[in-house]
């Protein structure tokens, strides 16, 4: 706090400047769509016109306009404070590039590589064509059976550090969830491969290795949002219900978790959306199959991500097909990924428990 | 809210209390709760462990058994720069971008979008990383290779823009600005969470005084929030260092050692590395790369540790 009061009294000149006037409420409007059309009328003159280059020069072009319009009228320090906010708009702007950029690519690029035989075909045998059904299936299973290891794992031991733990093993678990969370999803990989290895020989690939990966990354998930949701169910729940003698154990299973379910639920589902898209640990545990496998614990199991990638990397025969098949494969996750986002907000809107 | 159905049969419950029913659920429960406390610990532990046998072989077998001949540190060494290199090059970019992002949720765009424009840039963080790898490659690299161009003829002056210019886009820069969109969501969510809890009297003061909008940001919200940007640098940092596969996509790699961000030839990564060669490996290669991924894993932990002692220090304040 008091580094940032310092700054405060150390600085000089913040009395207003004398007879200022102010820009009109439109000037950066105008300022605006004036630069960003003589920015696109000069750059059409010397047929070098593109979009980015007109976003680029515009923002610039309405920088220098609106401080030195500003400057004129209002003085230095609002001249100062017009720039810096269309700078900081500026950066929100270029940040949303790549999200609308990428977006519209991969539906645009995903939308001719789908087809009925994309999601009911495998590609066992068939050259440059089939579908991707078996890494659809495979993405579902693997993800399913990594869920049902996080979840349970991952929800009680947010009760255990929120309604049991104390001392050694609650700070360790806290702070070792931390370090979780910053494992590299290949190293957790590595990790399922060296573990499986060690029982099943070298060169092993099963479904269920990339589920147990996938877990790594999923638990400090599960249990970092739901230790945030059993966190504010609030005591008095508790106390009334020890009052009435009910168990401790009965008064987390009744009285907690259903008061806290709506937002576990949506933090499960927010970790689902995380690792369904998840390749590279995949890569190195699953494997790259062309046909449809439904037993995680016998034989490789392709899964879309990796499948994606596969399609990008060793294209067959028919090269836009295979790259068709790709951008087909991303927007099908983009998709799984965005259903589960909306989705998961929807589920606490509608179904969380008012809290007074 | 879950009815009590134990208000009507408080009597019973009394009564069991004082028996072993009651007791054994209660203990049956909270060793559940233990039991899934440890099982995270033992996992994190086999981590390092599995890792660390797997990878022992490879750091002590002789040079001419590991893939390219080189021992150990020499095969690993211009991987460790290439991760480091397109990592920090990453947060370059991202940081100040972030900081901007999070200030503009914040303190200049209108309180009624403010989260409609967090949703958004948290939607960058739920893209997979593969799609960014696709949109790299063929979007994103494309589009990059004039301004290669415009930068070698310009500042191949610089060691960095020395060229030759890449006429694909494969290159340390497009690589780089890649991870930068992708931790850029940690990045401001750090930044966002502090921004927004810059104390009133703080701001309101600085307003008061008569300081414009961005002086308050400058001389109150900045410095209140430094050290929390700091740290969400550094997990953004630690986020670039692990990420495989827009690298793998992305970069081509030559194996040198080099600060030169456009040209075709670049170091690769530690991640890029194993993704790219762990299929086709077996033997002595496996372990060799098992144990890159243990030194990823140790830098990242560095990383993030130092993270966690910085929000840490500042909770305690």
């Amino acid at each position: 706090m008091e580094s940032a009061s310092h700054p405060l009294r150390a600085t000089s000149g913040l009395t207003m400047d004398r007879d200022v006037g102010s820009l009109p409420s439109w000037a950066t409007w105008v300022v605006l769509g004036g630069s960003a059309a003589v920015v696109a009328a000069a750059l059409l003159a010397t047929g070098a016109f593109t979009v980015a280059l007109t976003l680029v020069f515009g923002t610039l072009l309405s920088a220098l306009v609106l401080y030195a319009w500003s400057r004129a009228v209002e003085g230095r320090r609002r001249a100062l404070d017009r720039v810096m906010t269309l700078w900081i708009a500026a950066a929100f702007g270029l940040a949303m590039i790549p999200l609308f950029s990428l977006v519209f690519e991969v539906v645009k690029r995903g939308v001719p590589g789908l087809s009925l035989e994309f999601f009911t075909e495998d590609a066992r045998g068939k050259v440059g064509g089939g579908g991707a059904a078996h890494a659809i299936v495979g993405t579902l299973i693997i993800t399913a059976v990594a869920s049902a290891i996080s979840v349970p794992i991952g929800i009680m031991g947010a009760i255990y550090l929120n309604e049991y733990g104390t001392g050694r093993l609650r700070r360790a678990l806290t702070f070792f969830v931390d370090v979780m969370t910053g494992i590299p999803s290949i190293v957790a990989g590595l990790f399922a491969y060296a573990l499986f290895e060690l029982f099943l020989g070298p060169g092993i690939r099963l479904g269920v290795m990339g589920s147990v990966a996938l877990s790594v990354l999923m638990i400090p998930i599960v249990i970092r949002s739901a230790e945030e949701v059993l966190k504010i169910v609030p005591d008095h729940l508790r106390e009334a219900a020890y009052a009435l003698g009910t168990p401790k154990w009965k008064t987390i299973t009744r009285i907690v978790l259903p008061t806290a379910f709506a937002g576990l639920v949506t933090g499960v589902m927010i970790a689902v959306a995380r690792i369904v898209g998840e390749t590279a640990p995949l890569l190195v545990t699953t494997g790259v199959v062309d046909s449809m496998n439904t037993d995680p614990f016998n034989g490789r199991m392709q899964n879309l991500a990796v499948y994606a990638y596969n399609e990008y990397r060793s294209p067959g025969v028919m090269k836009q097909a295979s790259y068709d098949k790709a951008w087909a494969a991303a927007l099908t996750l983009i998709a799984i990924v965005m259903i589960l986002n909306v989705a998961a907000r929807l589920v606490y809107r509608r179904y969380k428990t008012e809290i007074r | 809210m879950a009815s009590v159905d134990t208000t009507t049969n408080a009597g019973q419950l009394l009564a069991a209390a004082s028996g072993g029913r009651r007791r054994r659920g209660d203990r049956i429960f909270s060793r559940t709760a233990v039991v899934a406390a440890v099982t995270i610990l033992v996992l994190l532990g086999g981590v390092a462990i599995f890792l660390l046998s797997e990878g022992f072989p490879a750091l002590t077998a002789g040079a001419s058994e590991l893939p390219e001949g080189k021992t150990f540190l020499d095969y690993v060494a211009p991987l460790a720069f290439g991760t480091v290199l397109a990592a920090a090059l990453a947060a370059l970019v991202a940081v100040p971008l972030a900081v901007a992002v999070a200030l503009f949720i914040t303190h200049v765009a209108p309180p009624r979008l403010a989260l409609t424009l967090g949703y958004l840039v948290d939607l960058l963080a739920a893209i997979p990383s593969i799609i960014y790898g696709l949109w790299g490659i063929f979007v994103l690299g494309p589009a990059a290779v004039p301004v290669l161009k415009w930068l070698e003829e310009k500042l191949g002056w610089t060691p960095i823009f020395e060229g030759p210019a890449s006429a694909t886009g494969r290159t340390m820069l497009v690589a780089g600005l890649v991870l930068a969109v992708m931790i850029l969501p940690i990045v401001s969510a750090v930044a966002r969470e502090v921004f927004a809890q810059t104390p009133r009297r703080l701001q309101e003061g600085a307003q008061a005084l008569g300081a414009t909008r961005w002086e308050m940001i400058r001389i109150v919200v900045l410095p209140f929030g430094r050290s929390s940007v700091i740290s969400g640098a550094m997990l953004g940092l630690g986020r670039a260092l692990g990420e495989t596969m827009a690298v793998t996509i992305i970069l081509s790699v030559s194996g040198a050692v080099t600060f030169n961000l456009i040209s075709q030839a670049n170091p690769s990564t530690i991640a890029a590395n194993i993704a790219l060669n762990f299929p086709e490996s077996s033997g002595l290669a496996i372990n060799a790369l098992i144990a890159t991924g243990l030194v990823l894993f140790a830098i990242t932990l560095v990383t993030n540790m130092g993270a966690r002692a910085i929000i840490a220090r500042q909770n305690r304040e």
